[in-house]
Order: C-alpha cells, then structure tokens, then sequence
C-alpha cells in the first residue's frame, strides 16, 4: 500500500524525514495510547451504579501537573533535536553552500504547468530528468500565482512564490518514474497540474540530454503537412515563448496535459480537438480543428522526438 | 486629588440590575419580539439557530466535494464549482458556524453562570448579531451576484487579490462579507469581556468563575488580538483588487509572502479562538458526569493563558514551505512545540477528573469522551506538523485535511454536540431525548472516524488537498470512497440530531431547574431563566455554590479556595 508514499523514500533527504516521521509518530502514539488506556480503564472501573454516593471530592495534585508538564517537555526537547538533525540533512541549502553554485535546473510553475530549465540548455515541461546518485540544485520560480511542487518520495514540497527564487535539492537513489503534482491550490486547474520526475542512469540521462539538445528529425509525409500547420495557426508564439510549454521534443515525453494523459495519438488528438474539455481552465485557446488537422498535427508532434 | 474607592460598597446588590426591562421573548409576541430583541439569552439562541443553519449548508456543500470525490475523473460538478464549494465549505464552517456558534453559548451562559441578570450592553450585543447576520447573507449572496469566491478560505494572493486570476466578483463578496461579521464578533468579544470583568455576582471572584468562564474571558481577548490582523488583511486585498494597489504584486514591488505573514498571525490565533469555547464546554461537563471537581482547575486556566501567549507567535508554522529561511523555520518550530505542552495539560487534567469519580453515560458524556480521544489525535498530529521537515512532506496533502478535521470536528463540534445536550434543557426547559441522542452519538462517531481517519493515508500517499479530481493511483479511489461513505453517515448523524431538537421540543420530558444536578449557577435559575435571570442568586465562596449549598457540613470553601489542591 505505501509503495508510492512518504514512506518508501528514494533519496537521503526523503530517507531522512521518513525516520523522523516514524519517530514522532511512535512517540505520538505512545501518548494516544495512554490517553485511550487511562479512559478505557476509569470508563469500565468507576462506572456510576444507581444509588451510588458521590465520590470523594479531590481537587488536584500538584505534583502531577508538575508530572505531565516536565515529561512532554522532555519528550519535545528530544523530537526537536531529531528534527533538527533531520533538517541538517534534508533541508534546502542556505546561502552559504550556494554561493558560487548556479543551479542545476530551474522550474518555473504556470497556471497549470511545469517549465524545465536545464543549465545544460535543455529546456522540457512537465517530466523531470535527473541522474541517479546525483544531487540536483534546483530553482524554483513561478510566472503567476503561488505553487508548491511536491515529489513525496524525493523530498518535501517547496512553494514557488512569484517574485522570489526557492532552492532545494534534487535527488534519487533508485531509477524510476515518481509522482508528483503542484500542492499549492493555484486555480481551476490545479487539479489537473501533475508532474514526474523521471530517474535514470548516468548514461541514459546523458543520452536523453544529447536527444534534447539536438535538432529533430525533419518532418515527412503527414507530420510535414502538420508541420505547416503548426506554423499558420501560429503555435510558437505561445509555446515557444514560455506561455504554453515547450514542443521542441515533444514526441519524446511519456505524458501531455501536465503528466495527466499518456501521450498517445487519440489523447492528443482530444486536445487538439478542445483544450477545454481536457483541462478546464487551460489557457490555450479552441481552435476548431477538424478531425483531418488534428491529424496532422499530432502526426507533426509526435515526430518531434 | 479626588480619592478612588478601594473596597466595594457595603451594601451591594446581591445581582446587578438593569434600570428597566428590556425587550423579551416571551413577554411579547411574534416576529418584532425576536427582532427587537436585546435579551442576552433570546440573543444567544438567535446566534446558535442561525449558525445550525450555517452549519448544514456548510455540510452540504462538504457532500457535494465528496461525492466528486468518490471516484476518480468524476464529473459531478466543474473544476469551477468545486473551487468554490471548498472556499465556501472552509469559510462558512470557520466564519458562519464554529465561531458564532460558539459565541452564541457565551452570550447565553456567561452572565447566568457568573450570577448577572444581563449582559454588559444588551443594545451593542443586538448590533453584533445582525451585523454578523448580514455580513454572512452577503457572502452568499455572491452565488446571485456574480459566483462565489474562489481562492480558498485562506485566499493567498495573488490568487486572490489580482482580477486576472479570480476574475468574478466571489472574492470582493469574500471580503466585504467577512468584514462584516468581524465587526459583529469585535462586539461580541468586547460585550463578554466587559461581562466578566464588572457584572461578577458578589463572592464570584476570577478564582471561582467556571472554567467555561474563563475560556470565554481568554477567547475573547483572543479574538481583539486577531481579528483586526484579519481585516487589515482583507482591507489590502480589497485595495489591490478594487483599487488597483499593489500590496502583493510581485511585479510592481508587491510581496506575496506578506499576505500570508499577514493572514497567519490572524490564522493561528482563529485555530485556538475555534477551540477555547469547546474546552470550557468540556471542563464544564466532565466533572458533572463523574460527580468529581474539575482536576486541576488552576492548571487549566494557566495553560490557557499560557496558550493565548503562545498563539499569537506560531503562525509562521503556516509556511514552512513557502521559502522564509532556516533561523525563522526554527523559532516557529520551537514555539509550535512549546505550546503542545499546555494543551497536553489540559487533555491531561480532564482524563484525570474522570479517575476515582462515578462515571455517568449521558450523552453529553459520550460526546465528551468521544472529544478526548479524538482531539488528542488531532492533537499529537499537529505537533508532527511543528516539526518543519515533517510539514515539508504532509503540509497541503490530505494528512493535514485529516489533522484538522480531528480538531475541529472531532474536537470542536463533539465538545458543541456535549454542550448542546447539557444544557439544552436549560435553555428550553425540555430535556433532549437520550434515546435518539445515543443514536446521534454513534453514527457521529462511525461517520467521523471513517471520513477522516482514511485521509491520513491519502496524506502518505501523496494526494494534495483542494483537488476536485485525481488518476486513478493505488488506493487512491478505495480510500476516496471509504470517506465518502463516512461522510454519508456523519450526514445521517446531523439529521438524527435536528430530529433530535425538533422531536424533544414539543415531546421532550420537562427539565426542571438542575436535571443533571450540576454545582455552577446557571442551574440555580429556572429553565428556561426568566427575562430577569435570577431571583436570587445563591450566596458563592467557592467554585460550586450549589455543591456548598446542598452540602452545609462539606462545602468547597472550607477545604481553602476551590478544596485542596491546586
């Protein structure tokens, strides 16, 4: 059951909060437990039988107060040093391990989608590749409103605030693809403003790098009449300025509509058809196709590989 | 130099008394009795009916989101609607129903249990209901004027404050609405504060007021702290949005974290003003059912303050996420700790009141063990959230939708539930059946556990909150429907309740002044009180003057001030 969750980390830092985690929720649950054990006994011990004489009138103890202030103190004196040690590995860095350092990748949240950046030029939406064993620095911007990417099993969610760059780290042990999604509600479509981040081996992030960087196959046949489409209705002046995400390589991602549709022809074909439909709120516009056009473009943008 | 009075007149009135009589319900008749009102008790009942209606509203539109939320991909309602049925969910049950509701019970009991006839300004206190009435009319008139809002309950700009993303009027409805009733709640707050302070029966010393009492004193304090920070923050909102300022607009110099600085040292506050009340209800109810003095009663108190201190700095537990940096993440983590020690004393304490007593199984009882248990988990699962790393994980997923919910369903409305029976037959004279009442009581706590419980588990598994649909991951849709169910049968419980009301309002067993044979003075008077509360108010030199007056060889007092102990 918690194989996608916070407790089946896949890097140090998620590592590090889970134990914490665990900790304090033992420590929490010792304290139910006496809470329910305490209730459970008086509830069945000092039941009230009819005709009973009222108890003895006790007012207090102070020893006792002084009991259970002393020891949750104590308690929370110990679940803040393990929080702090925790923090000392899994926190985002401060200004003194940055300086000097540019970042590996800068997201910039949409309403409702993920801009990549990579500082090797690469430039994607949506599906973020990192290398595994490799400890990313990552920006986070946004162009609008406030968001939060969370990836559960990489590490704990950091909000995007406009006006204000957020670092954290980036990193994974395993291979594999993670969930993730925008945590912070953003709009209409926050529901639908998913993302993955997609952990490969050195080689292979190197060669997807390499994919990225160069130039796509030319289009032929039914892709080269989309092509020519795809250059009247106009479609690089949103999604090659930022606005829309970018399509450069398009025909290489796993997944569209902000990692919540597979990136098939029909599922493009039913975004091409009505954004709107897909993903209420979505900023592109309508532009009626036929059935032929979008053909032609989804030919067009999955040659984009 | 003029000399000022150190001792009280020697001869002051047993109850302080009014010049002349006020409007009432039951002298006049029809609809101009309730509205021309200024009868603190009429009044009080006037706050608790219209926030039941709140209430069910409020639950229907929490129906509405699960049922979308049943299934995965579900098309129940738009993206659109759900946006603001969470808004209207969130900012009803907070603004329209926890708070009023709960000022309503202090504006009923307060001056009968600390031996007033009326409140201090009966005219202000009529205000403060009508305001607060039409401050929460005009937020629902949003869905007539243009759609509701639409950016949260806790509407962090720039969501909130710029057109371009809340582009209907539901947000301006938002404000003005809330600014409204925030002026109702001022007047309220400063009507119970001045109560306390000066219209003490003669005997009713701050040492022997019931803890009821005293969490009122402390909420209201609370609420003078707190609900200006909230206006001056709807106030700049307003600004950006009407006048086009730029408080939180990045790109012209704004700064959005400012707002949620802003919101949160109201936020934080508001957590614990949501909760004060239902305390005092619980300190109140425990000690009646095991025939036992509240454990502790000056501990209890102190943590209070202890807590209205410590509120007012925790806020920045808000935004562990939002990028303040580490020296300030730690002071919040430190405080957010520090201040789970006096609320574990409390939950400490009423535990420990119910140890050597003889335990009755009345409802309100029921509900209040059902509150122990519940808000000790809401409790523990809030410290997790003080410890900032563990809020990077949960913060905004379903764990903290489930947090919450055990505080302020499983906390506050149990300890309202409790409160409602106890002292429902002093307020109508009737006794509220127990039959339907245990009824209530289960279905309350099967439906609750069930919706909320599985939502810590949606938490783990990473599902962000304030989403009206989700892909069909592992789990996702079972744990989904298990909550809705749960809801579904919470829902069956809050009608059992109304039934409940409706039913033992014109059936119900007469109550007669003291059915549950409680010690403070609300229940000295007649039930329901006359428009004078007291004829005579018993003489108090303890905490219980009914206790010392039915137990002359063993009254509190001789025991030193409130018995032994502390």
């Amino acid at each position: 059951m918690l194989t996608h969750s916070v407790f089946n980390p896949v890097s140090p830092q998620a590592l590090a909060i889970s134990n914490l985690f665990i900790f304090i929720m033992i420590v929490s649950l010792v304290i139910v437990l006496i809470i329910v054990g305490v209730l459970a006994y008086t509830c069945t011990h000092f039941r009230y039988h009819p005709g009973q004489a009222d108890p003895p009138q006790t007012f207090g103890l102070t020893k006792l107060e002084i009991t259970w202030t002393v020891i949750p103190f104590v308690l929370l004196v110990i679940v803040f040093a393990a929080t702090m040690k925790t923090v000392s590995i899994s926190a985002p860095p401060d200004d003194n391990a940055l300086a000097g350092r540019t970042p590996d990748m800068t997201i910039v949240a949409h309403q409702w989608w993920w801009e990549v950046r990579y500082a090797s030029g690469v430039v994607t939406a949506n599906e973020i590749h990192i290398p595994i064993g490799k400890r990313m620095l990552v920006a986070l911007q946004s162009a609008d409103v406030i968001h939060s990417l969370w990836v559960p099993q990489i590490n704990g969610k950091t909000d995007s605030v406009p006006g204000q760059t957020n670092m954290v780290y980036m990193e994974a042990d395993r291979a594999g693809s993670y969930e993730s999604a925008c945590v912070e509600y953003c709009g209409d479509g926050h529901s639908r403003m998913r993302a993955l981040v997609i952990a490969q081996p050195l080689a292979q992030y190197q060669a997807w790098e390499r994919q990225q960087l160069a130039t796509p196959p030319a289009p032929t046949g039914l892709a080269a009449e989309g092509a020519k489409l795809y250059q009247q209705f106009g479609c690089q002046s949103c999604h090659a300025a930022s606005i829309g995400p970018d399509l450069t390589h398009f025909g290489s991602r796993g997944t569209l509509a902000a990692a919540t549709l597979t990136n098939t022809p029909a599922h493009l074909d039913e975004w091409l058809h009505d954004p709107q439909a897909v993903k209420p709120g979505a900023n592109m516009p309508n532009f009626h196709l036929s059935t032929k056009e979008t053909r032609m473009l989804a030919a067009y943008l999955e040659s984009l590989k | 130099m003029s000399v000022i009075p150190t001792k009280r007149p020697e001869k002051a009135p047993l109850v302080p008394d009014l010049a002349e009589p006020l409007p009432w319900l039951y002298k006049d008749d029809g609809l101009i009795s309730w509205i021309g009102s200024t009868d603190h008790k009429q009044i009080g009942i006037m706050y608790m009916l219209t926030t039941l209606v709140f209430f069910l509203i409020g639950g229907l539109e929490a129906l509405v989101m699960r049922l979308q939320l049943g299934a995965p991909d579900n098309h129940v309602v738009s993206p659109q609607a759900y946006d603001q049925l969470f808004t209207m969910h969130g900012t009803t049950m907070i603004f329209l129903v926890i708070m009023p509701m709960l000022i309503g019970f202090a504006l009923y009991f307060v001056p009968l249990m600390i031996g007033a006839n009326d409140i201090a300004y009966p005219r202000f206190n009529a205000l403060g209901y009508w305001v607060f009435l039409f401050g929460g009319l005009l937020l629902y008139a949003s869905f007539i004027g243009g759609g509701a809002p639409d950016a949260g309950w806790f509407a962090y700009a720039p969501l909130s404050s710029d057109f371009k993303f809340t582009s209907n009027l539901g947000m301006d409805y938002w404000g003005v609405g809330l600014l409204t009733t925030g002026v109702g709640t001022l007047g309220a707050a400063v009507n119970v504060l001045v109560t306390i302070l000066t219209m003490r029966a003669p005997g009713m010393t701050m040492r022997r007021v019931p803890l009821f009492v005293w969490m009122t004193f402390i909420n209201s304090i609370l609420l003078l702290v707190a609900i200006p920070a909230l206006n001056a923050t709807i106030a700049m909102v307003l600004f950006d949005r009407l006048l086009h300022a730029h408080f939180f607009d990045a790109a012209a110099g704004g700064q959005p974290l400012l707002y949620q600085h802003a919101f949160w040292s109201f936020g934080h506050p508001e957590v614990y003003i949501m909760i004060f009340p239902a305390w005092g209800m619980i300190s109140e109810i425990i000690p009646v059912f095991t025939r036992r003095p509240i454990f502790g009663y000056a501990a209890i108190a102190g943590a209070s303050v202890a807590i209205v201190f410590l509120s007012a700095v925790v806020w920045g537990h808000h935004m562990f996420t939002a990028g303040m940096g580490h020296p300030l993440d730690v002071v919040f983590t430190i405080s957010s700790m520090l201040i789970a020690i006096p609320t574990g004393i409390k939950v400490f304490n009423w535990t420990a009141t119910t140890w050597g007593g003889t335990i009755q199984f009345t409802t309100p009882m029921l509900f209040v063990l059902a509150f122990l248990v519940q808000f000790t988990i809401g409790g523990v699962t809030g410290v997790m959230f003080a410890a900032f790393p563990v809020d990077w994980q949960m913060e905004d997923s379903y764990f903290v939708v489930a947090h919450f919910h055990y505080v302020l369903f499983g906390g506050t409305a149990f300890g309202l539930w409790a409160g409602t029976y106890y002292w429902f037959p002093k307020i109508t004279g009737k006794m509220l059946s127990e039959t339907i009442g245990k009824w209530h009581f289960w279905l309350a706590v099967v439906g609750f556990n069930l919706t909320f419980m599985v939502q810590h588990i949606l938490g783990f598994l990473g599902m962000a909150r304030r989403i009206e649909t989700y892909p069909d991951l592992p789990y996702w849709h079972l744990l989904n429907l298990v909550s809705t169910v749960g809801s579904f049968v919470l829902a069956i419980a809050v009608l059992v309740f109304v039934w409940n009301i409706w039913v033992s309002l014109r059936h119900g067993e007469p109550a007669g002044n003291n059915p549950w044979h409680a010690w403070t003075l609300e229940w000295a008077t007649t039930s329901p009180p006359g428009v004078h509360n007291f004829e005579q108010v018993p003489p108090i030199r303890g905490r219980r003057p009914l206790w010392d007056l039915s137990h002359p060889d063993n009254q509190d007092w001789q025991h030193g001030e409130g018995g032994k102990g502390i």
